[in-house]
């Protein structure tokens, strides 16, 4: 049977870990993500947890080991955010570039210098471009939900998952979380089938050094050059896509809670001005639109769940009618704009949807943003769009002169 | 038609060539005078150290010694360690050959 108990984000990361048997956990400590594998730690100590807890020195370590843990055929989880995950950064390529169903929970934290513990989403943001994919959790219900749902798409389409959330925001802060029955998640959940074994009755060099061109074999069959292979890993992640909508689907047809595919709407259809943006900074904006309807603007949000693969189609349905949009974001392209914005902007090129776009950094190093300061952000943007304003930044909250 | 590549990620089975054909590398062919060399003089195994300095491993230690120019890099360890200086390292012309 399942039940509700009250919970931090943290343990709802390590229940979904539970959930999913994770059959081996490495990770390094580093605030605020440390209580994920700290409450894992204690399950495998006490027996709980029928898992191989194996401690590093860095994060960089932890990484190599789940790479070689998932090589060998075992479901395999860590925790990590900011300085850690980015010390991480060349191991997540070999993750990716391995194609391993990895499953990662980053706590999202700002990024020094200077030192900040607080959140933002600079950390994973900055790992875009690692062929991870990411999905960005809106409470704690969704984080134990997004844990399971991501082995089943990683364990299919051969790519590894963060799963991020809000350092402090979720990860410190208790709700009620169900957590479904262990029988039913193993229905949900088939056992993970690795593409390759490798094993001492058929040995392999895995990830050799690959030319530039393709090649034959000692056997005589072409194989992939460098170039081949990383398509390959493109081609993965644009697919993943039905995947990822499927399983989430079918989550809500097992579990009845739906979180959305690739992305969710809150009052969209009417809406004369949307509120995008990723994690608890667009469960805020859904408060933000109520506000803003309450004075009588038609506002509505939109939340982006995955930013890896990115939602193309999503966007551009979300987006095609509406008249303004605001996207508010907890990280920066420094030089450019928000990561979101471009991303947003480029899926609505190929649309021809020219739509007035304007951009508020926000949040970045913790700082508190609330609802009436989305609310209010969104008002001054719709009249300096109807003054002519098309493209804005905006750093909220901060002094910028 | 031709078996295609389905592996997903980079991999082979370890099998000889299988880093690829290296001897199209060499600038200098190692060429073994056996009327120097100790083991073929002295006609049973002996000597043997461009086997055992050869970074490839290329180097058969048999009587005569074998050097396997598919993979030779031409790197020249051999003659430069070779006690009897039965090893000369011949350069290639300006057309590879």
């Amino acid at each position: 049977m399942s039940h509700v108990e009250i919970m931090t984000g943290n343990q709802a990361a390590a229940w979904g870990a539970k959930l999913a048997k994770v059959q081996v956990i490495s990770a390094y400590p580093i605030t605020p993500s440390t209580p994920v594998t700290e409450t894992i730690s204690q399950w495998v100590e006490r027996g709980e947890l029928k898992s191989e807890y194996i401690r590093v020195e860095s994060e960089h370590s932890v990484m190599t080991v789940c790479v070689s843990a998932s090589s060998v055929g075992a479901r395999t989880f860590t925790a990590t955010c900011s300085h850690g995950l980015l010390y991480m950064h060349e191991q997540l390529h070999w993750a990716a570039g391995s194609r391993l169903p990895i499953v990662l929970a980053c706590v999202n934290r700002g990024v020094g210098a200077p030192w900040s513990i607080f959140n933002d989403q600079q950390d994973s943001i900055a790992q875009r471009d690692t062929g991870w994919i990411q999905i960005y959790c809106r409470d704690n219900q969704e984080i134990l939900d997004s844990v399971l749902q991501a082995y089943r798409i990683a364990e299919q389409v051969y790519c590894p998952v963060m799963v991020c959330y809000d350092g402090f925001i979720l990860s410190h802060t208790m709700m009620p979380v169900e957590i479904p029955a262990a029988e039913q998640v193993d229905r949900f959940l088939p056992p993970y089938k690795p593409h390759t074994i490798l094993s001492p009755e058929e040995p392999r060099n895995i990830n050799p050094v690959i030319f530039p061109w393709q090649r034959r074999d000692a056997e005589g069959v072409l194989r992939d050059g460098y170039m081949d292979i990383r398509w390959k890993l493109q081609n993965a992640l644009e697919k993943s896509r039905d995947v990822i909508v499927e399983t989430g689907r079918e989550f809500a047809e097992a579990f009845g809670r739906d979180h959305g595919g690739m992305l969710w709407t809150y009052l969209t259809e009417d809406a004369e001005v949307l509120i995008a943006g990723m994690g608890s900074l667009a469960t805020e904006a859904t408060t933000a639109a109520d506000i803003l309807r309450g004075e009588g603007i038609r506002a509505g949000a939109v939340g982006v769940r995955v930013y890896r693969p990115f939602p193309r189609a999503e966007v551009r349905e979300a987006f095609k009618n509406a008249p303004a949009v605001v996207v508010f974001e907890k990280d920066i392209s420094y030089g450019y704009e928000g990561a979101l914005c471009s991303d947003i902007k480029a899926a609505l090129y190929g649309a021809g949807i020219r739509t007035p776009i304007h951009n508020f950094i926000a949040g970045l190093g913790g700082r508190d943003v609330k609802a009436r300061e989305l609310a209010e952000a969104v008002r001054s943007s719709l009249a300096a769009i109807a003054a002519g304003t098309n493209e804005r930044q905006t750093w909220l909250n901060c002094v910028t002169e | 038609m031709e078996q295609k590549d389905d592996n997903i990620s980079a991999m082979c089975k370890p099998a000889v060539g299988e880093a690829g054909r290296t001897g199209d590398w060499r600038d200098a062919t190692p060429v073994i005078d056996h009327s120097k060399c100790i083991a073929s003089v002295k006609n049973r195994p002996a000597c043997y150290l461009c086997w055992l300095y050869c970074p490839d491993g290329i180097v058969t230690a048999g009587v005569p010694v074998r050097i396997d120019l598919e993979y030779c890099k031409g790197c020249g360890i051999c003659a430069e360690e070779c006690p009897a200086k039965a090893i000369t390292m011949v350069m290639h012309g300006e057309d590879g050959k």
